[in-house]
């Protein structure tokens, strides 16, 4: 989805990589980033994801590295509990902008559950923190450290979550669904995610991928009634704020 | 008892003789090796430039280790499921690894099976970007 960026800023130095949490795999995601169009598919979409009318026209498959993660790996190592999330890293791997909500503004509570549609007052928010987000990729590309969004150390260890104990032990009872999933042990694999859920409930990725461990359901986008009723039953977890660009270093 | 598999950092195991006993897991030396790589040394098991003395009740009469009570000591989570057992990382490695805020590496492959390390792409500013297809 991040295409029209990356054709726009690559020569600046900037790389994109994209990994996808699923435990399916390529099954999973395949159909979702080689799709032969992505203007084929329904505006509404665009919509949701905050995408501008601009930037939607100027969509296309991907030409930059897209990683499969099936065992939700870099989840664990960057604390990543619902997606989309980014980090920022710099020409020396540092981290320059921790775990955050990558452009994205919150749809759920504002769509039709049947159709997905959203308001237009929704629509022109997404749209607004989508573009708020990508001028401050442009304005990182192309002031690097002088960036007025690289955050301090001490700013980005502070809006980090460090790791609980029950979070690596979900990631390991992920690790060993995952690997069930592949010796084809689904009702024990399932357990095992499940299991990740009960431990780490606010982490969205642990709780859509344990729906969507069947293989009739593989590569679908969760949008039926167990969504919503896992959606309104966990309205208290602590939810995934618009990325802060209010406090960097300038 | 039949094959036992271990899942330890990327290494998946399959070990014909490990015996599980109450809450320990008895491997050879060289099964704790080729499974997690720490190796046994006279200084105690080793891995890289890290070494941990050996408590004597890791050990049997057999010479063999129980990797479990190791992976304890370590504060690493184990998780079973009958015969595969896995174990992460400790909290406090996962914590240091970030909290450093160099980015922790990974490799991971791509649609075509081509293999990608973060570390690959240094001297590139990375927007490292998550998704699911759910």
């Amino acid at each position: 989805m991040w295409q029209a960026i990356y054709v726009e800023l690559q020569d600046q130095g900037l790389e994109i990589i994209a990994v996808a949490f699923d435990t399916a795999g390529k099954a999973a995601v395949e159909a979702k980033i080689r799709a032969a169009d992505y203007k084929e598919r329904p505006a509404v979409l665009a919509r949701l994801m905050g995408w501008s009318d601009e930037l939607w026209a100027r969509q296309a498959p991907p030409t930059y590295p897209c990683l499969i993660d099936p065992g939700h790996i870099v989840a664990e190592l960057y604390g990543m509990r619902n997606v989309p999330q980014a980090v920022w890293i710099d020409e020396q791997g540092r981290i320059v902008r921790p775990t955050e909500s990558a452009g994205t503004y919150d749809m759920v509570p504002h769509m039709d559950r049947d159709t997905f549609e959203v308001p237009d007052e929704a629509a022109a928010r997404g749209v607004a923190v989508r573009n708020t987000y990508i001028e401050a990729l442009r304005d990182w590309v192309k002031h690097g450290a002088a960036s007025r969004y690289v955050l301090p150390p001490d700013e980005i260890r502070k809006r980090m979550r460090g790791p609980r104990a029950d979070d690596v032990l979900a990631a390991n009872h992920v690790r060993l669904g995952c690997y069930l999933y592949t010796q084809g042990a689904l009702a024990r694999a399932k357990h095992h995610f499940n299991e990740a859920v009960r431990l780490c409930p606010e982490s969205w990725n642990y709780r859509r991928q344990a729906m969507m461990l069947d293989p009739e359901r593989v590569g679908e986008l969760n949008g039926g009634p167990d969504f919503f009723a896992a959606f309104d039953a966990n309205r208290h977890l602590p939810y995934y704020p618009i990325a802060d660009f209010g406090t960097g270093n300038a | 008892m039949g094959p036992t598999t271990l899942l330890y950092d990327e290494r998946v195991t399959t070990l014909p003789d490990a015996e599980v006993r109450g809450e320990a897991l008895w491997l050879r030396a060289a099964d704790m090796h080729r499974a997690t790589g720490w190796k046994l040394e006279t200084e105690g098991l080793c891995r890289g430039d890290a070494c941990v003395q050996v408590d004597p009740t890791w050990r049997d009469g057999a010479g063999r280790i129980d990797v479990n009570a190791f992976a304890r000591h370590m504060g690493q989570p184990i998780t079973r499921d009958d015969s595969a057992w896995a174990y992460g990382e400790s909290v406090n490695t996962r914590h240091d690894a970030l909290f450093s805020l160099t980015a922790p590496d990974f490799r991971l492959p791509d649609l075509d099976g081509v293999m990608h390390a973060l570390s690959d792409y240094r001297g590139k500013k990375v927007f490292l970007h998550s998704w699911g297809s759910y």
